[in-house]
């Protein structure tokens, strides 16, 4: 299957984050589509194509949306979770960067069919740049009427407000994003009540990832059946895979749903680097069990990861060669689990800080032998335990990386070092995706 | 204290949100902007603004990575250390801006120049290693090149990132992050802020007579409460144009900052069919 | 007040280790596992607060669940089968788990840790806990004890973070002055920088901590669990009625806790009730009866003398010129004794149990006597509730939780009336600020509904609204009475809320001029003439008349039982120039007051807990506890200090314990007809009109922590305080702001507090601590406010007296 520019159509153009150039660029052709409709029967289009969110969970959109109870009195609130922060992802911020008036579009869209007034973005504050150019591309859609009151006309109103975070990882779980959003400690909620009944505000609300929102604008344009062309009949559509680790080329890449990873790797990102095998790999960001050669294969989508053993994530594809440490990378990211823990509950907060403690203590050279079966156990009795799947996700490569590369261990705990082979570090990057796609700066971005 | 001009820009965030405690996030990202960090005086001023306890306030502000507690330097240098990055040098870039600059994690150079900090992964892998200067990013960064990038920073140049603008100092940045654009309300550069509490606002229970509106009709004890009057007719006048809203909101916003879990708010915001805000239609236009 | 019966809920079946049973929608299992005698383990959870499952403890294997489930979030639901610790290996293993984790970071210190024997924590180590810890690494530190106010101790690496503190102090109390900092492995609870955990209600953090890691230093150190004898108690700081516990070592209290009491004080107390017992082992205390010897000093006697001198002094003038005046303090049992040997014994009807007395509690208080319509739980369901005269935070702590617990659970409407609003603001629905003395017009206006402006309040108004008035409401001409008719008007409720534990209890044994036991009329005695020997024919004075009186000479002896009235007096200057007049003063009290100081002869009474006894709440909830704690020297319970008085004056009123006295007094006291308004007269206070440099009307409050003749020596308990303020509006702040000193000035003097600006004040209005009005002058009704010497003018410190 070769890539396909759905989502990423407008990347190479220099100007399509400008009004000027998206319009030309085919823009707002959803918008008109959509005003005017029935929202109900543009909620059954979406839920109708089987988009699955973006996010990382991959639950089905449209079934996400027929939640919201519509009549409550309160006002329907649609929040586009933006924190993309799970390391190796992403595909947000250049979506974000490239092709801003896309996601805006998606969400007017979306907010009509939801029959929401008011929409927030939530955006990570480490993304200022992706930022300012949603903020610029706010602010043409509001003078051009396509945000504020009876916008082109329709007699529909909608505001959106962009939020920038401040720094936790944990903000893109659903309610850990309510909470900050309101102002308070980014720690999930406790569900029920569940966010489409009372989330913002105690309000109905949806929230959904940038990407799925994109493309939800999209579907509604375009129709279920012609999202459905792509992918296979479960995981449906194109999506935003970005490579990164010791490959060739990384970058954000399209392909439709079900590509082997290894067609990714080998024709988009022009393989491992000179010299370097795959040895293993997480599919979807640090948070999905790793994976190693044996899985070069398997087709990316929700199912077939699935039945791999691991998860489709956000489609953040990490990997890494036999020139590197497992165990370097897991304690890497055990400590980015316990910096990013909120603290809440007890097996995420005190679990990860043990791991980490033994992982390091090993790299230390003053592994035990029992060490790789307490770790072991210790995952189990983190995973599935915890608040959130914060912690589970912390669990993975913990667990994948014994279940796979037991012998690293056994050979680090016997000799106190890792072996020969492993080295430092593969150099900086010379060459990837976005060098091929215009340059990106902001002529207008004063402070 | 904020600035009278940053305190204006204060209350429009206060503003913006249908529970006036969702400014927060930004407010901090405003005493950052004026202060360099989450100062004392800063945290009583959120702390006044949004009806929080302090502690409350500092709670939220410690949550999160971005809010600093000391003030930073005119840039703040993050170098992304996760795997990616870590795989592609990351790392060692760290180690040597931190032996060059003789400073460890959120520390300040002597010079007041840079602020370092080792980050999580910020989003940009396809750049590794990665350094960010006051969140704007410079890709495929290594060691030599890094200092290269801090000693230019350090002589007041602004090398070019590989993506956004030229960047302007941690400070300014703030501002940025506290959603309300350009620091120059006058010049270039585009505007924020057009919706306001009002758009999308939470239907609330009607308050009544009363609450910060004075002293009401009742004064001259045993007086006839037929005959009393108000010492003061537009008082009154005023008590009655004020309630609802007007007090609905403080009743509402004050349930909201102590704590009272949105489900409450919300069950005790009984459904007023006839708040036209409920469908963010009936308010004024883009200002 | 029949409540509208709720349909009943259908009930839910599920099934707990393998038993079957129904349990009500909305249970949670961890509930549902008590219902059959299964205790879950647990730390965050706690019934009175919101579900958080962070701990996670509690893991249960649910059939059908994808995850361990937490009991103390999960509902349950129909035909849902759950497997407790006590049916399932797996549960065991999630709790195992769970236990290692909790411990992975706490500390080896249970035996230097307070928590030490009676820690949840270590026992469910020693039940689940893995017996040896396979963590090789270092734990986490943090600098030990960090102080979070005078009271409180905090050591953070024994917490657990199970929240239970900050939900408390967010949920419960509503001054979340404590919250969870950081995050991760480095969250820990803490208070911000110098801002200390100020609220009446902090000690409750430190008894619901599951570890030993929040302590009281009053505690701290002092005791082990194992040497410590746990006495149940009634609260004796105010007329909560609220249930405590004493633990006690060698006769001395170490601490008081909570004991749960739904329909009380659920499990909490306020610090007062919690702290302030350190005067029963004061150094201080009266322990022995003094005697005015010929050098005119106060010498130490031996009962006999004592009583027979005061036997002696009442025997040798007239029944009508002696009057008899009681304090807060006094027991129910106490309350009645008096009554009865100054009607029966001495003769006369110059009793009062008032500090502040206004005409208008002789026509209301009696008719309450045995009524016991309110109660908290009547509060809590009610949907509106009224309230007038008091500001409940500061005189009824507990009254406040059980208000905010009402507004926050069942969305309680509270409407205020009256000049002040204060801590109520925060849960008030509606307020009517009046000026001071304007409540009568406020409250007849609800009462009638012709207001235009009140149509929302009293539109809902009805059979089912309660009507709370404070002690204070009849300070303001016409209000109690008016607060009663408007219960009537609508058909709801009515209660008198005192602030002291004795008060009403006092009302009930008729410590009232012309009321008798059960607030009989004298002219109308019913049983209380079958066991009294004599009753009154003429009504008696109230006490402000008696020390005018006593400064004319009509009035010869003062007995001061349990009261200060020096120092507490609503015209302390009255009260001070009357005892330094009248012929004989005798006093009944704990410590050596100001007013003992100038007693002739003075007997040393027993405190609360060196006694059996019972107090009657505000509800008219009569509570009896056992004594707790050894006599401090030669003291006696006030009813038998009377009773040996009456012997020595040769009558002998058949009692020999408390308990005949209760036996004697209960039917007297119950519910009657009888009942009716005193026919006393009463002193009405002059008012004086504002003047330009006195423009502020005073709302008296007295609050919460103020010294007082029980908190003596409660010292971390005073300093827990805030510091006493004035409360003024914005409005006539006149430019002064929150923490400026200020300096009051009445007609008879200044005092610097520190100045309040809250919108809670209604305009012109302001609030003063009562213990600051003495200094201000007698029937003092308007001050002046003015800076007081500020850092930057030093020369201005008599600013205020203009």
């Amino acid at each position: 299957m070769p890539q396909v520019k759905v989502l990423s159509k407008r990347y190479d153009e220099p100007d399509a984050h400008t009004l000027e150039g998206y319009t030309r660029l085919d823009g707002w052709r959803a918008l008109k589509r959509v005003l005017g409709q029935d929202p109900a029967a543009l909620r059954d289009v979406v839920k109708d194509s089987g988009l699955r969110g973006r996010g990382g969970a991959g639950f089905p959109t449209g079934l996400k949306w027929s939640f919201v109870p519509q009549d409550t009195g309160k006002p329907v609130y649609l929040v586009v979770n933006a924190d993309e922060s799970e390391p190796g992802t992403f595909k947000d911020r250049e979506l974000m960067e490239r092709d801003p008036f896309q996601l805006i579009e998606g969400i007017i869209c979306s907010a009509y069919a939801l029959n929401s007034p008011r929409s927030f973005i939530f955006i990570r504050g480490e993304y200022l740049f992706p930022g300012i150019r949603l903020e610029e591309a706010l602010a043409e859609a509001y003078a051009a009427g396509y945000l504020g009151e009876d916008i082109q006309g329709s007699g529909f109103s909608h505001h959106i407000t962009l939020h920038y975070g401040s720094g936790a990882y944990i903000c893109g779980e659903e309610t850990a994003l309510l909470e900050a959003l309101e102002g308070r400690r980014g720690q999930p909620r406790l569900r029920p009540p569940f966010p489409a009944v009372a989330g913002l505000y105690a309000s109905p609300t949806v929230i959904n990832n940038v990407e799925s929102i994109a493309a939800a604008g999209q579907i509604m344009e375009h129709g279920a059946n012609w999202w459905k062309q792509w992918g296979p009949e479960r995981s449906p559509g194109t999506k935003l895979f970005c490579v990164s680790g010791e490959v060739a080329r990384p970058g954000n890449y399209e392909f439709p749903m079900g590509t082997p990873a290894r067609e990714i790797i080998e024709e988009a990102c022009g393989g491992m680097l000179p010299g370097r095998n795959l040895k293993f790999w997480a599919p979807g960001g640090s948070s999905t069990p790793l994976l190693t050669a044996e899985h070069y294969d398997v087709p990316m989508d929700f199912d077939s990861i699935a039945q791999a053993g691991s998860l489709m994530g956000t489609g953040a594809m990490m990997m890494y060669s036999d020139k590197t440490s497992v165990i370097e990378a897991t304690l890497n990211w055990i400590r980015f689990y316990e910096h990013e823990s909120c603290g809440k509950c007890t097996p995420c907060r005190e679990g990860n800080f043990w791991v980490g403690q033994i992982l390091e203590r090993m790299l230390g050279g003053r592994g035990r032998p029992e060490d790789i079966d307490t770790l072991d156990e210790l995952a189990d009795n983190i995973f599935g335990r915890s608040f959130c799947a914060l912690a589970d996700g912390a669990t993975s490569s913990v667990k994948s990386s014994i279940k796979y590369f037991r012998e690293e261990y056994e050979y680090l705990i016997a000799n106190g070092r890792l072996p020969e082979h492993i080295e430092a570090h593969a150099g900086p990057i010379a060459d990837n995706a976005q060098s091929d796609r215009p340059r990106m700066m902001v002529g207008t971005g004063h402070v | 204290m904020f600035s009278p001009e940053n305190r204006a820009k204060a209350e429009g965030l206060v503003d913006r949100y249908p529970v006036k405690r969702s400014a927060l996030l930004p407010l901090l990202h405003l005493v950052q902007y004026q202060d360099g960090y989450v100062s004392a005086d800063g945290v009583a001023e959120c702390a006044e603004l949004l009806d929080l306890t302090k502690a409350e306030v500092a709670a939220v502000s410690t949550f999160y990575t971005m809010y600093k507690r000391e003030p930073m330097g005119r840039h703040l240098v993050s170098v992304c250390t996760n795997f990616s990055c870590a795989v592609r040098g990351g790392k060692e870039v760290y180690q040597r801006l931190s032996d060059h600059l003789g400073v460890g994690h959120d520390e300040t150079t002597e010079d007041g120049a840079i602020t370092l900090e080792h980050a999580e992964c910020l989003g940009n892998c396809e750049g590794a290693p990665l350094v960010n200067v006051d969140y704007l990013a410079y890709e495929m960064v290594g060691p030599d090149a890094a200092v290269e990038l801090v000693e230019a920073l350090r002589r007041g140049e602004q090398p070019e990132p590989t993506r956004g603008m030229l960047p302007p100092g941690v400070r300014e940045a703030s501002h940025r992050l506290a959603g309300i654009g350009p620091i120059d309300p006058e010049g270039p550069g585009q505007r924020l802020g057009l919706a306001t509490k009002e758009h999308g606002a939470v239907p609330v229970a009607d308050a009544g007579p009363g609450i910060a509106t004075g002293v009401i009709a009742f004064g001259a004890p045993s007086a006839p409460v037929a005959d009393s009057q108000p010492a003061d007719e537009e008082d009154l006048d005023e008590a009655q144009a004020d309630s609802p809203a007007g007090d609905a909101d403080a009743v509402r916003d004050a349930a909201a900052a102590e704590g009272v879990d949105a489900d409450e708010i919300a069950e005790e915001a009984a459904p007023s069919a006839a708040d036209p805000a409920v469908e963010g239609a009936a308010t004024e236009g883009d200002s | 007040m029949s409540d509208v019966a709720p349909e009943k809920p259908k009930l839910i079946p599920i099934t707990i280790d393998g038993q079957q049973i129904e349990v009500e929608p909305g249970t949670l299992v961890i509930r549902a596992a008590e219902q059959i005698g299964v205790t879950i383990p647990r730390f965050c959870d706690h019934p009175l607060l919101d579900p958080v499952a962070a701990c996670r403890q509690c893991l249960v294997d649910v059939d059908g669940a994808r995850k361990p489930t937490p009991a103390c979030s999960e509902q349950v639901r129909p035909d849902m089968v759950i497997r407790t610790q006590e049916t399932s290996e797996l549960a065991r293993q999630y709790q195992r788990s769970q236990m290692e984790l909790l411990l992975v970071n706490h500390p080896l210190d249970c035996p230097q840790c307070d928590k030490g024997g009676e820690c949840p924590l270590q026992d469910q180590a020693m039940e689940v806990g893995p017996g040896e810890s396979r963590m090789y690494e270092k734990k986490r530190v943090f600098t030990k004890a960090l102080p979070i106010n005078a009271q409180i101790s905090l050591d953070r690496e024994r917490c657990v973070l199970c929240a239970r503190c900050t939900r408390f102090s967010k949920q419960i109390s509503g001054d979340p002055f404590i919250e969870l900092f950081e995050r991760g492995a480095l969250e820990q609870v803490s208070i911000y920088g110098d801002q200390p955990y100020e609220s009446y209600f902090a000690g409750n953090v430190v008894q619901i901590c599951p570890v030993g890691a929040l302590t009281s230093n009053s505690y701290r150190f002092g005791a082990r669990p194992f040497d410590i004898k746990r006495i149940p108690g009634i609260a004796f700081q105010d007329a909560s009625g609220a249930n405590v516990r004493h633990d006690v070592r060698k006769g001395v209290i170490q601490r008081t806790l909570a004991r749960t009491n739904l329909a009380v004080n659920d499990a909490w107390l306020d610090d007062k009730n919690r702290y302030g017992y350190e005067f029963i082992a004061s150094p201080d205390r009266l322990t022995t009866p003094l005697l005015r010897g010929d050098t005119g000093s106060l010498q130490p006697a031996s009962w006999v003398r004592a009583v027979d001198a005061a036997a002696e002094v009442l025997k040798d003038v007239k029944p009508e010129e002696v009057a008899i005046l009681t304090g807060g303090r006094l027991t129910d049992e106490d309350a009645y004794a008096v009554s009865r040997f100054a009607r029966d014994v001495v003769g006369t009807d110059n009793v009062d149990f008032r500090t502040s007395p206004h005409p208008d509690d002789l026509t209301v208080l009696p008719t309450i006597a045995g009524d016991t319509t309110v109660t908290n739980t009547l509060v809590e369901q009610a949907p509106v509730v009224v309230i007038a005269g008091l500001e409940p935070h500061e005189e009824l702590p507990l009254l406040f939780l059980r208000l905010r617990k009402a507004w926050r659970q069942n969305q309680q409407k509270i409407v205020v009336v009256g000049p002040v609003l204060g801590r109520l603001e925060e849960i008030a629905w509606q307020w009517i600020p009046t000026e001071v003395g304007g409540e009568a017009a406020a409250l007849q206006a609800l009462a009638t509904g012709d207001h235009e402006l009140l149509a929302p309040i009293t539109d809902v108004l009805g059979a089912d609204t309660v009507v709370l008035a404070g002690e204070r409401l009849s300070g303001s001409p016409d209000a109690l009475p008016a607060a009663h008719a408007l219960a009537d008007a609508v058909g709801g409720a009515f209660a008198w809320v005192p602030r002291r534990p004795g008060s009403r209890g006092a009302v009930e044994a008729g410590l009232l001029p012309g009321s008798l036991p059960g607030g009989r009329p004298l002219a109308t005695p019913g049983p209380v003439a079958d066991v009294w020997n004599r009753v009154p024919s003429a009504p008696g004075k109230d006490a402000a008349s008696v020390f005018a009186d006593a400064i004319d000479g009509t009035i010869k002896v003062i007995w001061l039982i349990g009261v200060d009235p020096v120092a507490d007096f609503v015209d302390a200057d009255l009260a001070r120039r009357a005892l330094e007049s009248v012929q004989t003063v005798i006093a009944s009290d704990l410590m050596p007051t100001e007013s003992v100081r100038r007693a002739d002869i003075v007997f040393p009474a027993a405190a609360p807990t060196e006694r059996v006894g019972s107090f009657t709440s505000w509800e008219g909830r009569r509570q009896a506890w056992p004594q707790a704690t050894g006599a401090a020297g030669h003291v006696l319970p006030d009813w038998d200090i009377v009773r040996q008085v009456a012997r020595g004056m040769g009558t002998d009123l058949g009692w020999e314990t408390a308990n005949d006295v209760r036996r004697e007094a209960a039917p007297l006291m119950a519910v009657t007809d009888e009942r009716g308004p005193s026919v006393a007269e009463g002193t009405v206070w002059s008012s004086q009109a504002p003047s330009p440099d006195r423009p502020l009307a005073v709302a008296p409050v007295p609050f919460l922590l103020q010294e007082a003749t029980m908190l003596a020596d409660a010292k971390e308990l005073l300093a827990s305080a805030p510091p006493a303020s004035v409360w003024v509006n914005p409005a006539d702040a006149d430019g002064l702001t929150d923490g400026h000193l200020v300096t009051v000035t009445g007609p008879d003097g200044s005092v610097e507090l520190t100045l309040a600006v809250t919108p809670s004040v209604a305009q012109g209005a302001v609030v003063v601590p009562t213990t600051a009005l003495r200094e201000l002058g007698a029937g003092m009704t308007h001050v002046g406010l003015a800076p007081a010497s500020s850092p930057s003018t030093p020369d201005t410190a008599s600013a205020g007296d203009a």
